[in-house]
């Protein structure tokens, strides 16, 4: 199958990645071939299969509701790009 | 106007009163200062991981049973993804397939009449961080301490009318949460969210009008006023001849009027998968059991038994409903005297008055259920006038003190003695030569004016009927 | 590690020594292998062990030195994934392995280099560039743990902590000649392990014998309550005497044989197994009928759940921002491509597809039924065998140019090593003898879930009638 660019310009923008336009070519030939070796798995009759979406068949890891302290301010601001008063600061959205 | 109807559902969101957020054991407190309450798990860090809060299951479960829905056997989360400043991980962990709860209903009653609203999914998901925008800079700021809160999202069938009946569900909805103690119920400080989704279409129609989902409706009166609008702004688009657009509006306060928000990413795909971090939760019989020897009387049947068993009328019965500690401390002082409605009248007065006050809940009133028997019954006795009654009461609830205690300090017995009221009837009839003799000629509204001064000499603590009595037979011609 | 253990306690040479040796070795060190080296704590740390040791301590852990993949959090250690998002991030956690060695007396020499993010055969897409492979400086030490495989192999360290998504653990090991384990899912607490593909990484020990892997692989693995998949068992120590080959049944699937297998590969395997065969084991056929569609449902299952785990690298609360003056979205769209390099991204724009509205059940659905049939495709098989054998990789370490154009033929060198992952069954390779070109040869070994055990204990067996793991670059 054939990915168009306009196909690649859609995800790249769901993912928020900005694309050159010569890796933007290039993608839309990669994953068009590794979407074509995908094709292999319409061989395979999967009808009534179940997925699997974990390794084993566990079930309910909970956590009983005690609160623990929280790691400090200085911690969780410890590795951001920018700060303001205590806040993260980002650029505001532009409508 | 009424060639139309309009379709609504709504969505709200419930901010769980857990100790711990959903997925981290950070605290879920409300209202601390910007980002001292998180975690690396709750701020989406490198190699952290979610684990599940099973106090959030109990309360699903509990408010599934609460409004008459199945329970999920096998539940799973989901991660629905898209990027946001105060969304840390780039996707929120919620239930897209498999919710806890589905297929309930909620009874609600609208001028009179009784209508059932289908519920159609209730499920457990985590809260984002807070934004807050800078008004002159193109700025914005990032509070993580609300990120990862455990939230219900208890969505409707499109079975609401009106306005009215969208805010009689919420109210409805609201109570029983409280009722279950997992939400405190404030719009205002955003731990109740509602969002509704509304369409018209000219009765009579075989299809469904275009949707238009509606956000930022803070309290009841403004989820009243922006469904009404927006019904409104809808039918006048059709009757004017364009079409509704599908999309997004924020309900603006101020302006009355709801306003569309446009963003750069007109559809969402929020690419739902399975969350390969979490495993599914079983929920069998033994749990669901469990939580359904929890429950309380629900709001809706504590209402009917007041009105069943107390001969209360429904106004009553859902002020003294209203909370569910409110009701139980009404019970508690109808067990000491069986008058529930002398206590229903004193509680509707007089104890709410001082909760209002002093801006505390039933639970914080120094006046406990005997303590307030306690006053009636002297009120009763005629030991305390009416009037003083209601002085004590206030008193106890400043001081905590006992109605018996007060009375004996202040030496406020109600003085009801003929002998001791004679001798001061007579001073003031002397006293008021000339209103005397105008009741002597017939003027008897002035008994009023006799029994006022009375109770003025005596500090309130005469007993006014005895008083009266006293200033007919001396006035007698 | 054994070794160092001993030589510790006999007093031969102090963990400090040891550490100052390997500390100098790494600091001349030309092939590329460390993105970080912690000098100050690891002589501190050692320090401490020496005074262990001398108190009687008898932990085999204590002072031994480690190299840590780049991927794993280290707190208070700058832990990058050899990205450019995470190139100051310093973490203020450690991983839950971290701590367990940390609690042990392990000496934490510092991170390892890797492909960016783990996405990668060969640790070319690394922000600092490619590590060497020390039997050979012009060719790839394999990916993506490649820098703790080279650090291993030249003697930079005694073990290392890699991560195996699709082979990331044991390619490397093939490559340079080393051992390392991909632990059954949910064995090793994947608490601080940069995501990749959350239902497929674990966290794997490298060493120069199968032994030193069973002892760290002991000293990692038990239950994490962080970690909702870890398995809640606590396990017992891995045996270090080996085990008895008689009567061990070893399948061997047709289908690891057949074409696009190198020459010298096959040989050196098919040796092994005759080794196995001699020491009393049972050679069957198994049938493995879906295998084939291993790798197109992992470079599908993967990609998507990296997609969705990368998306927190959005320049908001840690890493490399860029376009801050710009609007939200341009800075989002800036960092990540500035951020990430072109495979990174190749993989997040596949896994964004493969989940996209009207895509879903065409991929990434589907692929997850296909898991199905391949978990069931195992099932099957070790209904007759104990053990499934096969080359861990098709050919041998290939030069630092090769391959550059083509995803895909890289892509297609992780089909023996993929369905552990897919299905979560422990898997091993060992060094099993050399190519025509000299370079390092490993053979793989599977057992079902929950026996690590039984393959440990059989490299154990192996290497102690070999010496394929003993010969030094």
């Amino acid at each position: 199958m054939k990915i168009t660019e306009s196909q690649v310009l859609h995800v790249a923008r769901l993912a928020r990645l900005k694309l050159e336009p010569e890796l933007l070519l290039r993608f839309q030939r990669e994953l068009s071939s590794i979407l074509d070796y995908m094709d292999l798995l319409k061989e395979v009759e999967t009808t009534g299969v179940e997925p699997t979406f974990h390794a084993h068949a566990l079930t309910n890891a909970l956590r009983e509701d005690s609160a623990s302290p929280s790691q400090s301010r200085h911690d969780a601001l410890s590795n951001a790009p920018r700060v303001h008063d205590d806040a993260f600061v980002v650029p505001k959205v532009i409508e | 106007m009424s060639d139309y109807v309009s379709v609504m559902g709504l969505e709200v969101h419930a901010q769980l009163l857990t100790n711990s957020k959903i997925f981290c054991p950070c605290s879920a407190a409300f209202g601390l200062d910007p980002n001292t309450n998180t975690c690396p798990v709750c701020m989406g860090m490198p190699g952290v991981l979610p684990v599940l809060n099973r106090k959030v299951v109990d309360s699903g479960i509990k408010l599934g049973l609460a409004l008459n829905c199945t329970i999920e056997n096998r539940n799973v989360f989901a991660r629905k993804n898209y990027f946001y400043p105060d969304l840390p991980k780039g996707y929120q962990i919620t239930q897209y397939e498999n919710p806890l709860c589905s297929n309930g209903h909620l009874d609600i009653e609208v001028n009179g009449s009784k209508k059932r609203i289908g519920i159609r999914r209730i499920h457990m998901e985590e809260d984002a961080g807070k934004s807050i925008h800078d008004e002159k800079e193109p700025l914005s700021y990032i509070d993580f301490n609300r990120a990862c809160v455990p939230l219900l999202e208890i969505v409707t069938e499109p079975d609401i009318s009106t306005a009215q009946e969208a805010v009689a569900y919420l109210k409805e909805l609201r109570q029983i949460l409280m009722y279950l103690k997992i939400c405190d119920g404030n719009m205002e400080e955003g731990s109740l969210r509602c969002d509704a989704n509304i369409s018209v279409m000219k009765k009579g129609a075989g299809i469904l009008g275009t949707r238009t989902e509606l956000k930022n409706m803070n309290s009841f009166k403004n989820v009243q006023r922006a469904l009404d609008y927006e019904i409104e702004r809808q039918i006048r688009l059709l009757e004017s001849g364009r079409e509704v657009e599908q999309e997004t509006l924020l309900w603006n306060t101020s302006l009355g009027k709801t306003f569309s928000m446009r963003s750069k990413e007109e559809s969402h795909d929020y690419r739902y998968f399975p969350e390969p971090d979490l495993i599914p939760i079983i929920v069998g019989d033994e749990w669901v059991e469990r939580m359904k020897d929890t429950l309380p009387e629900l709001p809706a049947a504590r209402r009917q038994r007041f009105m069943e068993l107390y001969g209360l009328p429904a106004y009553d019965a859902d002020q003294l409903t209203q909370t569910l500690d409110l009701a139980d401390y009404f019970e508690q002082c109808v067990h000491l005297l069986d008058s529930p409605k002398e206590i229903s009248n004193w509680i509707m007065t007089e104890v709410m008055r001082v909760l209002n006050e002093k801006a505390i809940d039933i639970k914080d009133l120094l006046v406990t259920p005997s303590m307030l028997i306690g006053l009636v019954d002297l009120l009763k006795k005629g030991t305390v006038s009416g009037l003083m009654a209601k002085e004590i009461f206030t008193e106890m609830a400043d001081t905590g003190k006992s109605a018996a205690d007060i009375i004996k300090e202040r030496g406020l017995e109600q003085v009801s003695d003929e002998g001791a009221l004679k001798d001061l009837i007579k001073k003031i009839i002397e006293a008021n030569p000339k209103e005397s003799s105008q009741y002597r000629a017939g003027k008897t509204q002035l008994l009023g004016f006799f029994v006022g001064e009375v109770m003025k000499a005596s500090k309130g603590k005469a007993n006014p009927k005895v008083a009266g009595n006293i200033v007919k037979e001396l006035l007698e011609p | 590690m054994l070794d160092t253990a001993r030589i510790y306690r006999k007093n031969d040479m102090s963990p400090e020594r040891h550490v100052e040796k390997l500390l100098s070795r790494i600091r001349q060190d030309t092939l590329n292998s460390f993105v970080t080296v912690d000098e100050e704590g690891a002589l501190r740390q050692a320090v401490i062990s020496g005074k262990a040791i001398e108190w009687g301590d008898e932990d085999l852990i204590q002072g031994i030195p480690v190299a840590v993949k780049d991927n794993i959090c280290t707190k208070g250690i700058r832990t990058t994934c050899s990205s450019d998002i995470l190139k100051g991030f310093i973490p203020t956690y450690d991983a839950h392995v971290i701590e367990r060695l940390k609690a042990r007396g392990a000496v934490i020499l510092g991170k390892t280099n890797m492909d960016e993010f783990a996405m990668g055969s060969t640790t070319n897409t690394s922000n600092i560039g490619p590590s060497r492979n020390p039997w050979d400086m012009k060719k790839t030490p394999g990916g993506s743990s490649g820098g703790s495989a080279a650090a291993v192999a030249a003697g930079l360290c005694d073990v290392a902590l890699g991560s195996d998504t699709g082979g990331s653990v044991r390619q490397p090991a093939s490559f340079c000649g080393i051992t390392g384990l991909k632990p059954t899912y949910g064995t090793v607490s994947r608490y601080g392990l940069v995501a990749f593909a959350s239902s497929l990484d674990q966290i794997g020990p490298m060493g120069r014998s199968a032994r030193d892997v069973a002892i760290l692989y002991d000293a990692i693995k038990g239950y994490d309550k962080r970690d909702s998949t870890c398995v809640p068992k606590n396990y017992a120590a891995t045996s270090l005497d080996g085990i008895d080959m008689k009567g061990l049944r070893i399948g061997l699937p047709d289908i690891f044989f057949a074409e696009g297998l190198s020459h010298d590969v096959e040989r050196s395997v098919r040796f092994a197994v005759s080794v196995f065969r001699e020491l009393g084991a049972e050679i069957v056929p198994v049938d493995l009928p879906r295998i084939r569609y291993g790798v197109a449902v992992y470079y599908i299952i993967a990609p998507a759940e990296a997609s969705s785990n990368l998306a927190r690298y959005d320049g908001v609360r840690y890493g490399t921002r860029h376009g801050d003056d710009k609007d939200l979205f341009e800075m989002y769209c800036e960092t990540r491509a500035k951020g990430f390099n072109s495979e990174v991204k190749r993989r997040i724009m596949l896994g964004t597809y493969a989940l996209s509205a009207g895509y879903y059940d065409a991929y990434y659905r589907k692929a997850s039924q296909v898991r199905t049939l391949i978990v069931e495709d195992f099932r099957k098989a070790f209904e007759s065998c104990d053990i499934i054998a096969g080359p861990t990789v098709p050919v041998t370490a290939f030069g630092l140019d090769e391959m550059l154009d083509d995803p895909l033929s890289i892509y297609l060198l992780d089909i023996y090593t993929i369905p552990a992952n897919l299905t979560g069954i422990p898997a091993l390779s060992i060094p099993c003898g050399f190519g025509d070109n000299g370079m390092p040869i490993g053979i793989q070994l599977m057992a079902p879930a929950f026996m690590d055990h039984i393959i440990l204990g059989a490299g154990i067996t192996f290497q102690d009638h070999t010496k394929f793991h003993e010969v030094k670059p």
